[in-house]
């Protein structure tokens, strides 16, 4: 008896406790850097694409929901034709940020991506690229490796040795 | 108040003949409890409020409750094949004679009561309270006693011998 | 003319204050559990109301084909009926009652027993397992509880020395009846909880072993009725509790008797949430051994000692 009306008076003393409830729209949480959130495509200092189209993030997706078809332009330079993500598969497990060699895939701290209509969460590259360089401002992949595609020479990059020129090898 | 007696009686009676005539077990027992109101009502009409408030009350409210109980809990479905059997004219000619000597009786019996004429004043639970503790004193306790003694049964019946082994290892 | 106001009156001031309680049950549970609970439509969430009652009204009322349809669609009725009779005999104000009735305790306690049929009816004609063994508990549970609910109000009874709910206010004049009669509160409170099967003692909806218990099956205004149904059974059993315990529209004048009445009744309306915050549910034999084996031998003997006393006062 005694007990019960301890618990009635303990339970009515939460009148005076600090509310634990975050009132969404109105106060948004702290989402920290890192946060896996939307996915989105970076563009390098030239605010050129900096996605190569290897199809290692559609490789490393594990609920496939990430299409995309690979061409070239003049200068030998890849990209995607189209690149897809369907959001509404995604399960924000950032692998394809981690598979990715050019920085190029990136998740972003951003959770709002309710729609009305299902199709609309399939988005597009018109809606995936970023006219920024997200986490890794003046990264350039083509200025670190990779072939000749106006950027810089052979063997011209940051950390790049001289190619071997195998007509000058003497004792 | 005759038009109202008139109508509580129609009630009382048609929901009495569904009763026994219906063949849903629950459904008999719902028209009895309305023919149970019925007659409470009545029992108003007649300055009776505290036997109406009884009535429904003990009858209607916690009787009856078991009664629906206790159907509910055996299942009773729609059984036609014995129903029918007890429905041969050989089973109920003899009853129904005999009930409709009985009706004659009560018939002649009626003609010579004087009618009731119902109090205007009410009959309150004081006054009920009081003729039962004193000029219906026996009766009360004769009840009291019976309702000891169901009880007591039902203590008898319910209680269960405190089990010594694990339910697993008992041989039966 | 003035009959049929009150009549409106009481219509609409209880059956508001049962469609009112969505909002304040939800609102207090959140304040006892540091959430804010709906906030959201209309000013403090008070639209919530509007937009539940509308939801239940547009939502399919569906009748099961293996349910037996009479009783299902009479079931909810029964539980509204027996309710809004007893608040007729309820005495809002000095003047603000439908009809003083000299059996008024009696025709309460009438109308709660056979409030039980509700339950047992819907449960029984849901044709439904769960259901079912939700409608045996409500008839056990009622049942019991009805038993001594009626012996703890003799007391008050006798010491009003009537059944009416109006003699019973202003005998208390001198002092409120829940000081002399405290057994008699704490039995006719848990005896109340019991009757309107609120929680604790939700144990023939027990959600999490019955899934909703006795309305199971019901859906759309079927169930708005036995939803509303609850909370005027609470609104009730709070109106009683101030009516017989605590002198009803009795108060200090600077107020209308009409206003002490309703904020008594508000005040345990609010202690019946505060009990569905903060307590478990017992087991279904520890409700019955609560019953059988403490509360009926505390009424009887509240029963004879009030008896007493009073005889011997006299």
């Amino acid at each position: 008896m005694i007990s019960i009306l301890r618990s009635m008076w303990l339970v009515f003393l939460h009148v005076f406790h600090k509310r634990e409830t975050v009132e969404y729209p109105e106060v948004k949480p702290y989402l920290a850097p890192r946060y896996r959130g939307r996915i989105v495509l970076t563009r390098d200092a030239e605010m050129k694409e900096r996605c190569v189209a290897c199809y290692l993030c559609a490789a490393a997706c594990p609920v496939d929901c990430i299409s995309l078809q690979a061409t070239e332009d003049a200068d030998g330079r890849r990209f995607p034709e189209f690149f897809r993500i369907n959001f509404s598969r995604c399960i924000f497990c950032g692998f394809c940020e981690e598979a990715c060699p050019t920085y190029a895939i990136q998740l972003i701290p951003d959770f709002e991506l309710a729609e009305y209509n299902r199709q609309n969460m399939v988005y597009e590259k018109e809606h995936l690229l970023i006219s920024g360089e997200g986490k890794y401002p003046g990264y350039n992949f083509y200025k670190n490796a990779g072939v000749n595609v106006g950027v810089k020479g052979k063997g011209e990059g940051d950390n790049e040795e001289k190619p071997v020129d195998v007509k000058e090898l003497l004792p | 108040m005759n038009v109202f007696f008139y109508i509580a009686a129609v009630v009382a009676i048609i929901s009495t003949i569904m009763a026994i005539s219906g063949r849903n077990a629950i459904h008999s027992l719902l028209y009895l409890i309305l023919s149970l109101l019925a007659i409470s009502v009545i029992f108003y009409l007649l300055s009776a409020p505290f036997i109406a408030a009884l009535e429904v009350i003990i009858y209607a409210g916690a009787i009856m409750v078991l009664f629906i109980f206790v159907t509910m809990m055996l299942n009773i479905g729609l059984e036609r094949e014995t129903e029918k059997k007890w429905l041969k004219p050989c089973m109920w000619i003899v009853p129904s004679l005999l009930a409709a000597v009985l009706l004659v009786n009560l018939i002649l019996a009626l003609k010579n009561v004087k009618s009731i004429q119902p109090d205007e004043e009410a009959i309150l639970p004081k006054q009920v309270g009081i003729s039962l503790f004193s000029t219906y004193l026996l009766g009360v306790e004769i009840a009291a006693i019976l309702l000891m003694a169901g009880v007591i049964g039902a203590y008898h019946l319910g209680s269960q011998k405190k089990k010594v082994k694990h339910r697993f290892l008992e041989i039966n | 003319m003035k009959y049929v106001f009150i009549i409106a009156g009481v219509l609409i001031i209880t059956l508001s204050i049962a469609a009112g309680l969505i909002w304040v049950e939800r609102r207090l549970l959140s304040v006892w559990q540091d959430r804010l609970g709906p906030n959201r439509v209309g000013p403090f969430g008070l639209g919530q109301v509007v937009a539940d009652t509308i939801k239940l009204f547009f939502k399919e009322d569906w009748v099961p084909s293996f349910s037996d349809r009479p009783v299902f669609i009479l079931a909810p009725g029964i539980l509204l009926i027996t309710i809004l009779l007893t608040f007729a005999v309820v005495p809002f104000g000095p003047n603000f009652y439908v009809f003083d009735s000299n059996i008024g305790v009696l025709f309460f306690l009438g109308n709660s027993s056979l409030g039980v049929y509700s339950i047992v009816l819907g449960g029984w004609a849901s044709n439904n397992k769960y259901s079912l063994i939700g409608a045996m508990r409500a008839s056990a549970q009622m049942l019991t509880y009805e038993v001594f609910m009626g012996l703890s109000l003799m007391g008050v009874v006798m010491m009003a020395d009537s059944f009416s709910f109006c003699k019973i206010v202003e005998a208390q004049k001198d002092g409120w009846f829940f000081i002399p009669q405290f057994i008699g509160f704490i039995v006719f409170f848990i005896a109340g909880i019991a009757e309107t099967h609120r929680l604790p003692f939700d144990i023939p909806e027990a959600e999490g072993e019955l899934i909703a218990g006795y309305h199971s099956e019901y859906s759309g205004m079927k169930f708005g009725m036995f939803f509303v149904g609850e909370y005027l059974g609470i609104t009730l059993i709070s109106a009683l509790i101030s009516t017989l315990f605590f002198g009803g529209w009795l108060g200090p004048s600077f107020l209308p008797p009409v206003f002490w009445f309703l904020f008594k009744t508000f005040f345990f309306i609010c202690v019946f949430i505060l009990l569905r915050a903060s307590l478990p549910r017992p087991r279904y034999d520890q409700l019955m051994e609560l019953g059988w084996k403490i509360l009926l031998p505390l009424s009887l003997l509240n029963l004879l000692i009030t008896g007493a006393i009073l005889i011997f006062l006299k």
